[in-house]
């Protein structure tokens, strides 16, 4: 059982030797892991470097608490990071409220744009607009048709100019036929385009000027790989959109290239496509994507249940008592409550990768972590703080006070010892290595 | 030269330029007039790889491959470190090459049937439609099978591309069941007596179990028809797919056996690096290369000529 608290321990006496600040040296491995991570989960390749310094910069020197390693405390540091950043600039939909809101929807071939532009449209009418879905993709075979379609399943109708080759035009017109019909939404569907296609990226700056949307909105297909940082970059630079739509998020893609578009561009991510069906859209949560990209979300909740349980001065009043040799029960006692505080501890010690694998195979019964509470809460002050005054006969009324037997409170008594007696070699030789060493 | 083949040297070098250039002349850069070959060196080509979508590990397999085989080479140019890294690479390409080529197929099938499937938006139905143009130049006789019916107007786009392309084209009404118009189709081509059979399927995600069931179903009927069919199946990806074209690969093949893979939009800035993994984890090989919207822009991807374009 004391084995189980030495976990916690261990990381006090890291902190006492030194080695509780993030350091170049103990983040080195964990960075470079998450690196990897990141580029498996399509993060552009600069975008992960640059990321990864940055973290690294803002974060060595930081304290790390007793009860997480220098690993996961960066870990969690880079998720809130990441959080940040999807979030960053949050802004919801612009929508006039006098006048004509204009919504352009632009993007890749085959990014989701018409999709969108139908559920888009399904949304805000749910919100009382009054909305008006434009065919302005001249291009591919029956795409104004497959918008029609999709217009006349939610109701919403669907202006277009049959045969027209015009798409600024196409937008004009519609938006006169929005004013004349009191239609204070216009959601513009365009035509996939390339951003390298001169002639085609040139239509769609004419669309904008001509029509001067309230919302420029780029929808990207959440598979993309590495090369989602030149369109978005390039789209940017030609129409400046507004906001970043994700489509296809259904699927198992990680998604990492929202955080290569938005260290590129920083606009605000709005809405996630989920699904073929018109409803399936979805507000974005930056947590969510976050931990989608990164996975580790076992390591982040450890982080954070310890941080929140973690209380700044009695770990320094434990660090000073090791320093002391003046650990006793008492203080022993108290550990074993703030581990309870975090959870079952089979629950806590099944978080924690890497460390004791022995320990999460083995069934840990949280039964035995009450029976040692117990038996320290069956001494009085004084035993707990010099526990060698427990003789026999005090043994024995412990023993029955706290409803155990005698050789439970003895081989917590004898492991208790060891402890102290290990505690004290930390001191007189120093190095917390050697000893944690010893202690597995 | 063999049917439905669209291989035109100069054109093929026209269309391959970007992505030839896309990978090979960052490396050449990177590498020209450095007469050491320094970590540094080794860091910008992992940064050339990855940023192909080639993926990690597979970069990094690459990188320490080229690096063994410079440590017994004399010469140190950088030459010769595009010439061990690109042997790697068309090694990929070129090792499942089929021994029974599409032309082989349709000589012994009549009708020789193949299956077109791939997630929302590859491009799948520009695919087929650039196929059937490539069959049809080769006098065949081409029907497509609509089985996308769920997509608001699938059939009426798939009906525009049959007729500009001039072929025939069997559809049924939005909503229908997919395998009952491959089935149809199937009798349809018999009785018309066609050599090419192309069906057209939905856009799925690999990860909706029941639509990739429908994938399944529509094989077996084919089968029920054609005990042979369907001849091939090939998985279209995007190019500008990252690392989830191998997982979407490898579900799809689950569910229907893939025969190749068609790779499209190369005429933007996405590399496509991920073939490289999928073509060696299913042991299939590439097919196709798409390279604009229109019908013309289809390129055979024969692995031996293709590396003497690429590399030459
Ligand atoms: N630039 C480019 N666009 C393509 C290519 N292949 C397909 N597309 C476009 O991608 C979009 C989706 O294609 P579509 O065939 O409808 O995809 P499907 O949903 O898989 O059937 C359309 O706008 C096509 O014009 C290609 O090789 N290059
Ligand atoms: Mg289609």
């Amino acid at each position: 059982m004391l084995e189980d608290l030495t976990l916690k321990l261990e990381n006090v006496l890291k902190k006492v030797t030194g080695q509780g600040k993030l350091s170049e040296e103990n983040i080195s491995e964990t960075l470079r892991e998450i690196r990897r991570v990141l580029l498996d989960a399509d993060v552009n390749y600069k975008v992960a470097k640059k990321f990864i310094d940055d973290v690294k910069v803002d974060a060595l020197g930081k304290e790390v608490l007793t009860s997480v390693t220098p690993g996961q405390l960066i870990t969690k540091i880079i998720y809130d990071k990441l959080t940040d950043l999807l979030g960053g600039n949050n802004k919801e939909l612009t929508l006039n409220p006098t006048g004509v809101t204009i919504i352009l929807m632009v993007g890749l071939q085959g990014s989701g744009k018409t999709t969108f532009a139908g559920k888009l449209a399904k949304f805000l009418k749910s919100k009382k607009r009054n909305v008006l879905l434009t065919a302005a993709d001249i291009y591919r075979p029956a795409a104004i048709d497959q918008l029609k379609m999709l217009g006349k399943s939610i109701d919403v109708p669907v202006f277009s100019i049959d045969g027209s080759k015009d798409a600024v035009k196409i937008a004009e017109e519609s938006l006169k036929y929005a004013k004349e019909n009191h239609l204070n939404t216009i959601i513009v569907d365009t035509a996939g385009r390339l951003h390298v296609d001169k002639e085609l990226m040139d239509e769609v700056v004419n669309i904008k000027k001509a029509i001067n949307p309230t919302e420029i909105l780029f929808v990207v297909d959440s598979m993309t790989g590495q090369d989602a940082v030149n369109s978005a970059k390039s789209f940017h630079d030609e129409v400046d959109f507004d906001g970043i739509i994700l489509s296809k998020m259904d699927g198992d893609t990680r998604g990492g290239c929202a955080l290569s578009i938005k260290a590129i561009v920083d606009k605000p991510i709005k809405f996630l496509s989920i699904g073929e069906k018109l409803d399936e859209i979805e507000v974005f949560y930056p947590e969510r994507l976050a931990s989608r990209i990164l996975g580790k979300g076992d390591i982040i909740s450890f982080v954070e249940k310890a941080q929140q349980q973690f209380d700044e001065k009695e770990a320094q009043d434990l660090e000073k008592k090791l320093l002391e040799n003046k650990f006793d029960l008492e203080d022993f006692l108290k550990q074993i409550k703030m581990i309870k505080k975090m959870g079952s501890l089979q629950s806590l010690i099944s978080m924690i990768p890497g460390v004791n694998k022995a320990l999460k195979n083995q069934q840990i019964d949280d039964r035995e972590l009450v029976k040692v509470e117990s038996i320290i809460q069956s001494m009085t002050k004084k035993e707990r703080k010099t526990p060698d005054i427990l003789n026999g006969s005090r043994r024995m009324r412990i023993a029955r006070g706290s409803g155990n037997s005698i050789q439970d409170v003895n081989r917590l008594l004898k492991q208790f010892k060891e402890m102290q007696k290990m505690m004290k070699m930390l001191k007189t030789r120093g190095g917390a290595k050697n000893i944690l060493k010893n202690f597995r | 030269m063999g049917f439905g083949e669209n291989f035109n040297f100069r054109k093929l070098k026209d269309g391959l330029k970007k992505t030839k250039d896309k990978l090979f002349n960052s490396i050449s850069e990177t590498l020209q007039g450095k007469a050491i070959l320094d970590e540094k060196v080794y860091e910008e080509l992992e940064e050339i790889l990855v940023t192909s979508d080639i993926g990690y590990d597979v970069s990094m397999q690459i990188i320490d491959r080229t690096r063994e085989g410079m440590l017994t080479e004399k010469d140190r140019s950088y030459e010769k470190v595009i010439e061990i890294l690109e042997k790697q690479l068309s090694k990929v390409l070129s090792k499942y090459e089929d021994k029974v080529t599409i032309s082989d197929k349709i000589k012994a099938n009549k009708p020789y049937v193949m299956l077109i499937i791939g997630v929302n938006g590859a491009g799948k139905t520009t695919t087929v439609a650039k196929l059937a143009h490539n069959f049809k130049k080769d006098g065949l006789k081409v029907v497509i099978g609509s089985a996308d019916t769920f997509r608001a107007a699938a059939n009426e786009q798939l009906e525009i591309w049959a007729n500009r392309v001039g072929v025939e084209v069997f559809q049924k009404e939005k909503g229908s069941d997919p395998s009952a118009v491959a089935f149809e189709t199937l009798e349809y081509a018999i009785n018309e007596n066609s050599d090419v059979v192309i069906i057209d399927t939905a856009g799925r995600l690999h990860t909706k179990s029941n639509l990739m069931e429908e994938l399944s179903k529509i094989k077996r009927v084919l089968q029920k028809v054609i005990p042979s069919a369907p001849h091939d199946v090939f998985l279209v990806i995007d190019g500008n797919t990252g690392q989830n074209g191998l997982v979407q690969a490898k579900e799809f093949s689950k569910y229907a056996e893939l025969s190749g893979l068609i790779i499209t939009k190369l005429d933007g800035t996405a590399k496509g690096g991920i073939i490289f993994q999928i073509c060696s984890e299913l042991k299939i090989p590439l097919k196709y290369i798409g390279v604009g919207e229109s019908v013309e822009d289809l390129q055979s991807f024969n692995p031996s000529e293709f590396a003497k374009a690429f590399f030459e």
